[in-house]
């Protein structure tokens, strides 16, 4: 497939998630889109790995082979970061009882 | 129309769907399962790419873990539909705008982007096979590598010591 | 001794420097000190004068600029600070240090009855008037004479509201200056134009290239000039703060509004004599103007009965005469009248003063009369000046009067005719007031018949002294009818005037005027014929019985000044109140106040809203972050190209 459609899914998807940061109220379904961003962003990288294979053949088996690796780290890094966050949010809870962003307004001061 | 094609039109249109109905989902719970279903689609795309090892991290580890994780909390919780607190409707709207907007500019800074026509190889190529990703890991990277241990070791930690209660 | 002339700034220096004196110093002087550094200075400048004007008097004497430093300098335009020593500026500087030592002594006495510091403040503000009005008839250019202008009208000012602690009083200075302001933007805009026109404002300069200038533009200047000299000298329609004026001290009246202050008009005119004579429309409106102030002033003083106030009018219509002069071409004629009205106007205003001083301080001339048996030095004197401003020969009042009134013959017969006629009027209110204050019996209360005395001597001697010059100045221009090439003053002034007698036209007129011998020895006759009838019939109607009932009809309308007064209140002074009342009210507190308050209320507005960006909630944080992400985007990829 030309690379654009790839191009585009993964603009559309990352700005889904944009769009639900910036809507929703509870901690965790904003969590839930930053993974979907993240996720956006790995399809476009694979997609650009296989473009690099598909144009470097010839010189090079390996050609794009750093796009997937790339992705995996990725990967790992954002279970990090869901581990920890979940647990900041399940802390929040336990504090003031609810999940809602607004009630963390404590920048204000 | 080639089996790929029909296949790639189908996983993405699914896609976009599913993320739509996990931003506008009422229940979180269904946000959740609307997430796991994006996460298939997009293994779905890898496959496509002959990214499989990928496409089975990508399930085991996104779909089957994290997501599962966020499951636990949000039983936890005992969140649904009528807990869900709302957003003021004008931010609604300007989110709504603002991500809509970025798309735009995206779409429209890329539209006439050099690389236009550079296919994305499917169904072939060896880069994505799990041999050939192990040896570039191994020897290349092998220092990442072996600082993403220490990183979830730390992660690890981290939680923990938030978790505590004291 | 022919440096004598370039020590001419020392003139005006001596006044400044008892102004400064007595001004600082007016806690710790004593009243005779006050007095003597107030006369002294005074004496010591009209001895310089004196000894200048035996250096003028020189044949062939030519005019003497003296620079004393560059005053504005600014591309083109030099105004020095210079002084003009010539005819006419030093006949006016002996005028102003003689007349002004003698009132100066006058008032030693006259207000005795002050506080030490109150004399002093008296002497410094009469000494610094001094050196303004030196300044003014000495100056080399039309700015420095502006100078002096403006500080007479200050000194106006200070020494009619001297007083201050009656509100009255106040509001008469107010009125004075307020009324001469009107009159010196005029005078700003006609130099504003003369360096238009001319590049130069000094007079030499000027004046020899007055011809080169289009009619219409000198036409404009003149006639802005002669909007101040309304203003100054108390012309239609700029007269009514002098007869308010009066509210001052009786020897100021004297000095300044009678003797110099109001006379810088014609000193004006005279020495601009080329531009004037150049613009013979302007000429006729000086003419006009001064005639009708004449004949209108004339009209209301015989239904005064205030002793100032008489003289006030009288000074008025006087003033007008001399402008008729100014305007007929006449100007020695107008200088000569200036001369003598100054001796006889104020040797009138010091023998009023003398009266009231005895009187305690009455002024009303119905509560006089019989004032002859008590004083008898202020009865002659004040006989004297009122022949001399009758006309009456050999008094100088009718040697100047006649030259103006044959030199008004000569420019139209109804100004002859409107004089004559005036001329009558004034004899008759002149003589009114003489027999009504001295003639007759006393009709004031027994205190004060009591309280009658002569003055001191240090008020009678300045009447003496002005009496004989008010009787024998009329020989320094004896008419060329009676005796060829005895006008001493024309001959003394001819330089000044040289420019304007040598104009064609004037030229013309002259030698037509000088065809009629007969005619002008009739107008003569007819002049004098006209000033002993309103002399006597007003002397003995008056003496018989006095005219104590109230004014009823035309009588009334004379004696409210024609209800010019009010006419002005309503008519200027009530708009503007409303005008001021619209602008404080209205457009200060609701559009200037509003709009700075808006201003605060607008910053106010504007910082409230956005302090509201500080919400703490991060994903109010995220939406700007996106919105910036996007603009960023937008910028780079669409903007730069």
């Amino acid at each position: 497939m030309p690379i654009n459609y790839y191009i585009f899914l993964s603009i559309a998807l990352f700005c889904i998630g944009v769009a639900g940061v910036l809507t929703r109220r509870n901690a965790i379904i904003i969590f839930m889109c930053i993974e979907l961003m993240l996720n956006a962003v790995n399809l476009l990288l694979v997609a650009f790995s296989k473009m690099h294979q598909h144009a470097l053949a010839v010189t090079n088996p390996n050609a794009g082979i750093d796009g997937q690796l790339f992705v995996f780290f990725i990967m790992v890094v954002a279970a990090a970061e869901v581990s920890v966050g979940l647990a900041i949010i399940v802390m929040m809870y336990r504090n003031t009882h609810s999940i809602d962003v607004n009630f963390l307004n404590r920048l204000k001061h | 129309m080639h089996i790929t094609q029909i296949l790639f039109w189908s996983l993405s249109i699914l896609a976009l769907l599913s993320a739509i109905l996990v931003v506008v989902s009422k229940n979180p719970v269904h946000s959740v399962l609307w997430l796991i279903l994006v996460f298939f689609a997009i293994s779905g795309h890898y496959i496509l790419l002959n990214a499989q090892f990928l496409a089975i991290v990508n399930l085991i580890v996104y779909a089957g873990a994290i997501m599962v994780l966020f499951l636990f909390v949000f039983m936890l919780m005992n969140l649904n539909a009528d807990t869900e607190p709302q957003k003021n409707k004008w931010l609604k709207i300007a989110g709504v705008i603002a991500g809509g907007s970025l798309l735009l500019v995206m779409v429209a800074a890329l539209k006439n982007a050099d690389m236009k026509n550079q296919l994305a190889e499917m169904n072939t190529g060896s880069i994505g096979l799990i041999h050939n990703l192990g040896m570039v890991l191994f020897t290349d990277y092998v220092i990442p590598f072996e600082i993403s241990s220490v990183l979830f070791l730390s992660a690890m930690v981290g939680v923990v010591v938030i978790g505590k209660k004291d | 001794m022919s440096n004598i002339v370039h020590l001419v700034w020392l003139v005006p220096v001596l006044p400044l420097a008892g102004f400064l004196i007595n001004g600082l110093f007016r806690n710790q002087l004593s009243k005779s000190l006050t007095g003597l550094v107030g006369c002294g200075v005074l004496l010591a400048a009209f001895i310089l004068s004196l000894l200048m004007f035996g250096e003028v008097r020189r044949e062939g004497f030519e005019p003497v600029v003296v620079s004393l430093f560059d005053f504005i300098s600014v591309g083109k335009l030099h105004i020095p600070f210079a002084f003009q020593v010539d005819q006419l500026s030093i006949l006016f500087l002996l005028i102003i240090t003689g007349v002004g030592f003698l009132i100066h002594m006058y008032s030693t006495a006259y207000m005795h009855e002050e506080e030490a510091p109150h004399y002093a403040r008296y002497f410094s503000y009469l000494n610094l008037f001094v050196f303004s009005m030196l300044l003014l008839v000495l100056g080399a250019n039309y700015v420095i004479l502006f100078i002096g202008w403006e500080g007479v009208g200050l000194c106006s000012y200070l020494l009619i509201g001297y007083w201050f602690k009656n509100i009255d009083y106040g509001n008469a200075a107010k009125k004075a200056f307020i009324m001469n302001r009107i009159g010196d933007l005029g005078f700003l805009i006609a130099i504003f134009w003369m360096i238009n026109q001319f590049g130069s404002v000094t007079f030499g300069e000027v004046f020899t290239k007055a011809s080169t200038v289009p009619v219409a533009a000198l036409t404009g200047i003149t006639l802005l000039l002669f909007v101040g000299a309304t203003g100054k000298s108390a012309q239609i329609p700029l007269y009514t703060w002098l007869p308010d004026a009066m509210a001052g001290p009786t020897p100021v009246s004297a000095l300044i509004h009678a003797a110099t202050m109001v006379t810088a008009g014609i000193y004006m005119i005279a020495r601009s004599n080329i531009l004037y004579s150049l613009a013979p429309t302007t000429q006729t409106v000086v003419a006009v103007i001064g005639l009708a102030t004449a004949l209108f002033a004339a009209t209301i003083a015989l239904r005064q009965n205030d002793i100032k106030k008489v003289l006030a009018y009288s000074t008025v219509s006087q003033l007008g005469y001399m402008f008729l002069g100014l305007g007929a071409g006449a100007y020695t004629g107008a200088v000569f009248h200036v001369m003598t009205h100054a001796f006889f106007k104020a040797l009138l205003f010091l023998c009023a003063g003398s009266v009231i001083h005895a009187m305690g301080g009455e002024q009303d001339i119905r509560k006089m009369g019989g004032l002859r048996k008590h004083m008898t030095v202020t009865h002659l004197t004040f006989l004297v000046g009122c022949i001399a401003i009758a006309g009456i020969p050999p008094f100088s009042g009718f040697f100047s009067k006649d030259e103006i009134l044959s030199a008004a013959y000569g420019a139209s017969p109804v100004y002859y005719i409107i004089g004559v006629f005036t001329a009558l009027l004034t004899a008759f209110y002149m003589f009114r007031l003489y027999a009504t204050t001295f003639l007759g019996h006393f009709r004031g209360t027994h205190e004060q018949e009591h309280h009658l005395h002569e003055s001191p001597s240090a008020m009678t001697i300045p009447l003496i002294v002005l009496a004989l010059l008010a009787a024998t100045a009329g020989f320094l221009g004896i008419p060329a009818i009676i005796a060829p090439h005895a006008h001493w003053l024309e001959h003394f002034l001819e330089p000044v005037f040289a420019g304007s007698a040598n104009l064609p036209a004037v030229v013309a007129k002259r030698s037509a005027a000088e065809q009629g011998g007969n005619m002008e020895g009739m107008l003569m006759g007819i002049s004098i014929a006209a000033a002993l009838i309103g002399s006597l019939w007003a002397g003995l109607r008056f003496s018989r019985k006095p005219q104590l009932e109230e004014p009823t009809g035309f009588a009334a309308v004379l004696a409210n000044k024609w209800y010019v007064d009010e006419i002005y209140n309503a008519l200027i002074v009530k708009p503007l109140d409303a005008l001021a009342k619209f602008f404080s009210g209205f457009v200060e507190r609701s559009v200037i106040d509003g709009i700075v308050n808006g201003v605060g209320r607008l910053v106010q507005y504007g910082s409230r809203q956005i302090r509201l960006l500080q919400s703490g909630l991060v994903g109010g944080y995220i939406l700007l972050m996106v919105i910036g992400i996007l603009v960023l985007f937008l910028v780079e990829l669409f903007v730069k190209k």
